[in-house]
């Protein structure tokens, strides 16, 4: 079993190698840096002066070998628009896009693996089949759309009813809660540990926790609701139908029959025998979904106006700041990598079957 | 004596066996895969959507009132960003006609989502074309030749699925250059690793068949058993992802022009429209809401014909629904 895990991450340094190797030929190599950044009027001496200074003019090799010491020490440059260190701006805005996966992912599974086992049971009934054409319907929606179209509906058409959302923001205007360790009044001299205070801090919804202010919790959370369903609808389609799908596999087995023939309730034997049986392939399912609902983020962040990384990417994008767009690739990418191995390793622990191979 | 002159002779026998083989029609996988397509009612529904668009983008001039590049100044007494109006729903007889209203620009949105269907079908297909080719030679070439290419070339298409796809593609546009064309380049280059390994496994299968053992004993060439035995074979799992591809590509299509890195005014594409009067969702919601719906439905339509095909052509799902 150990060698299984070691094996697992030892094959995928590989990949993580080949993702810097691709992100660099990305920007240096097929692009032309100078032309993407200051634009197609820029004279070749303007350029010449640009590579020199971030170092473009150095040969392919060197460039690379310096680009991946940098993003060993966990420095990715400055970004050639703001002039601010990449990753300072990224632990800065990483928090809302955390509560913003976290409260996506909450949407779609608690809404999802219900919708899928209720559709399993009842197969081609009409529920079944409702659910089965709006799951469809949700992972052929554009997210951007999605996102948009609820605006408008629970900011404007529900105006003045219950159920009105704010469509932009973190916070209302006006609520600016004091970070949590300042209302402890902790003095800190580790500048580390300031860090990770100041990053739990910007977790809105932990912060407002944390200093007691109910008030600000409950507004933070009514401006997460619109964009979490607008991220969370294509997961919540993919984790609805393959809930389904192994759900019914997992009915159609002997163990389910001799579980009705002992004289199990119907319940009992969907919900005990059945279902954890069937979640074994939903943690590939949420696992993938996490990479999926990053991309989904740039999107979704710039409609809802909310200032975490996707919007910064978004910016990046508009303003062509490749420094920045090439970081948040790699973060990305390698993020991507290290949930899959996790999502495989997992399985070592969930199913026993894998364990004895 | 009577008893066994009934029994039938053995020609007459052969003779009932080879009416009945010749009332039987024969079995095609096509044939069975058509009838077994034709069953399931959301493929039909993907169908039906399918084919209304693919007659709307071949008739988009006749159907279009407008010119879909039009700037209707001066021409009628139209505002920018003007509510639809449909005669049949009240809207006064003396009015032009409007169905989806007048975009920022005083264009006809209707006239441009109709033609948007020219632009994002070809989208979907051209994308998925240009990856089947390319990811069915990678993988052909991997499989086939094995060894250190197989590995090489496998390991480079693990890195590129290492990436959720849209990012990989929005950087790749990044570092292309905005533009319609890269866009394409870049969603159909983040699709090519699902194809090479498609392609490759079912290799890896077929390679070892008996008639691939016979063709080669007969003296085939390579090439002419890669083509006309191992690639035929793997053929149905790559119409089943192709046609899931489209729907992909053409979303990540949409969301690239979106960011404003693929279709670039004033080409009615779906995606860049809807960008284009985002900030106007509040005030004219129906510029919105129109493009997404379009790409809701070819999106849908595929996904749907997809999933049918993926249950008509799988003859193990074939073999559980006896």
């Amino acid at each position: 079993m150990f060698t299984y895990i070691l094996r697992r991450i030892l094959s995928s340094i590989p990949v993580l190698f080949g993702i810097l190797v691709v992100t660099f030929f990305l920007a240096r190599a097929l692009g032309d840096p100078c032309r993407a950044m200051l634009g197609e009027k820029a004279t070749p001496t303007v350029c010449a002066e640009f590579n020199h200074r971030y170092g473009f003019d150095k040969p392919k090799l060197v460039q690379f070998v310096d680009y991946v010491g940098q993003i060993a020490r966990g420095d990715f440059g400055v970004s050639l628009r703001y002039g601010r260190p990449v990753t300072q701006m990224m632990v800065e805005r990483l928090p809302t896009t955390l509560e913003l996966a976290f409260a996506a992912m909450l949407f779609a599974v608690i809404l999802g693996i219900p919708l899928g086992i209720i559709s399993a049971v009842r197969q081609n009934s009409s529920i079944d089949i409702g659910t089965m054409l709006v799951a469809n319907i949700g992972i052929s929606m554009p997210v951007f759309w999605l996102g948009l179209m609820l605006a408008y509906i629970f900011a404007l058409l529900l105006k003045g009813t219950p159920f009105q959302l704010p469509p932009s923001g973190r916070l209302s205007p006006g609520m600016s809660p004091d970070p949590f360790y300042v209302v402890w009044g902790l003095h800190v001299t580790s500048q580390g540990l300031a860090g990770v205070l100041e990053f739990i801090s910007r977790l809105n919804l932990v912060n407002a926790l944390l200093i007691w202010r109910w008030d600000i919790f409950w507004d933070a959370a009514r401006h997460m609701i619109l964009p979490a369903i607008a991220v969370g609808t294509i997961p919540l389609a993919l984790i609805a139908r393959m809930t389904r799908s192994s759900m019914l596999d997992v009915l159609g087995t002997d163990y389910i029959r001799t579980a009705r023939a002992k004289g199990a309730t119907r319940y009992t034997q969907v919900m005990k025998h059945a279902l954890r049986n069937a979640l074994l392939p939903l943690v590939t399912i949420i696992g993938l979904s996490l990479g999926s609902l990053l991309a989904g983020a740039v999107l979704t962040e710039t409609i809802f106006n909310l200032s975490g990384v996707g919007k910064i990417l978004y910016d990046a994008i508009t303003a062509r700041d490749y420094i920045i767009v090439q970081s948040f690739t790699v973060v990305i990418a390698v993020f991507f990598v290290v949930l899959n191995l996790i999502v495989d390793i997992s399985y070592i622990y969930l199913d026993p079957r894998v364990r004895l191979d | 004596m009577s008893e066994i002159a009934k029994i039938p002779s053995s020609s007459e026998v052969a003779k009932l066996q080879a009416e009945k083989l010749r009332s039987d029609k024969p079995v095609t996988l096509w044939g069975t895969a058509r009838r077994r397509l034709f069953k399931r009612k959301s493929a039909i529904l993907g169908m039906v959507i399918l084919s209304i668009l693919v007659l709307i983008a071949i008739f988009a001039p006749l159907l279009a009132p407008y010119d879909p590049q039009q700037v209707l100044i001066g021409v009628e007494k139209v505002k920018p960003r003007q509510a639809p109006c449909i005669h049949l729903l009240g809207c006064p007889a003396d009015q032009p006609q409007h169905i989806m209203g007048i975009d920022g620009n005083v264009r006809d949105e209707f006239s441009r989502v109709l033609y948007g269907a020219r632009l994002s079908l070809l989208i979907g297909f051209t994308t998925v074309t240009f990856a089947i080719i390319v990811g069915t030679a990678i993988g052909a070439v991997a499989g086939y030749v094995g060894g250190g290419v197989d590995n090489v070339l496998m390991r480079f298409m693990d890195v590129l699925l290492a990436f959720p796809s849209l990012l990989l593609a929005i950087a790749l546009v990044t570092s292309l250059g905005p533009g319609l064309t890269n866009a394409l380049l870049a969603i159909a280059i983040v699709s090519i690793p699902a194809y090479a390994r498609v392609t490759r496994s079912a290799i890896l299968t077929t390679r070892e068949m008996d008639f691939v053992s016979a063709s080669r004993a007969l003296g085939g060439s390579t090439l002419y058993i890669l083509f006309q035995r191992i690639l035929p074979n793997s053929l149905t799992p790559l119409i089943v992802i192709g046609t899931l591809g489209i729907a992909t590509a053409i979303l990540d299509a949409a969301a690239l022009s979106f960011l404003g890195l693929g279709a670039q005014p004033p080409t009615p594409e779906w995606g860049a429209m809807l960008s284009a009067e985002r900030n106007q969702v509040f005030t004219a919601p129906y510029l919105v809401f129109y493009p997404g719906l379009f790409i809701i439905l070819v999106v849908l339509s595929f996904n749907l014909l997809g999933d049918g095909l993926r249950d008509a052509l799988d003859p193990r799902l074939a073999m559980k629904s006896k």
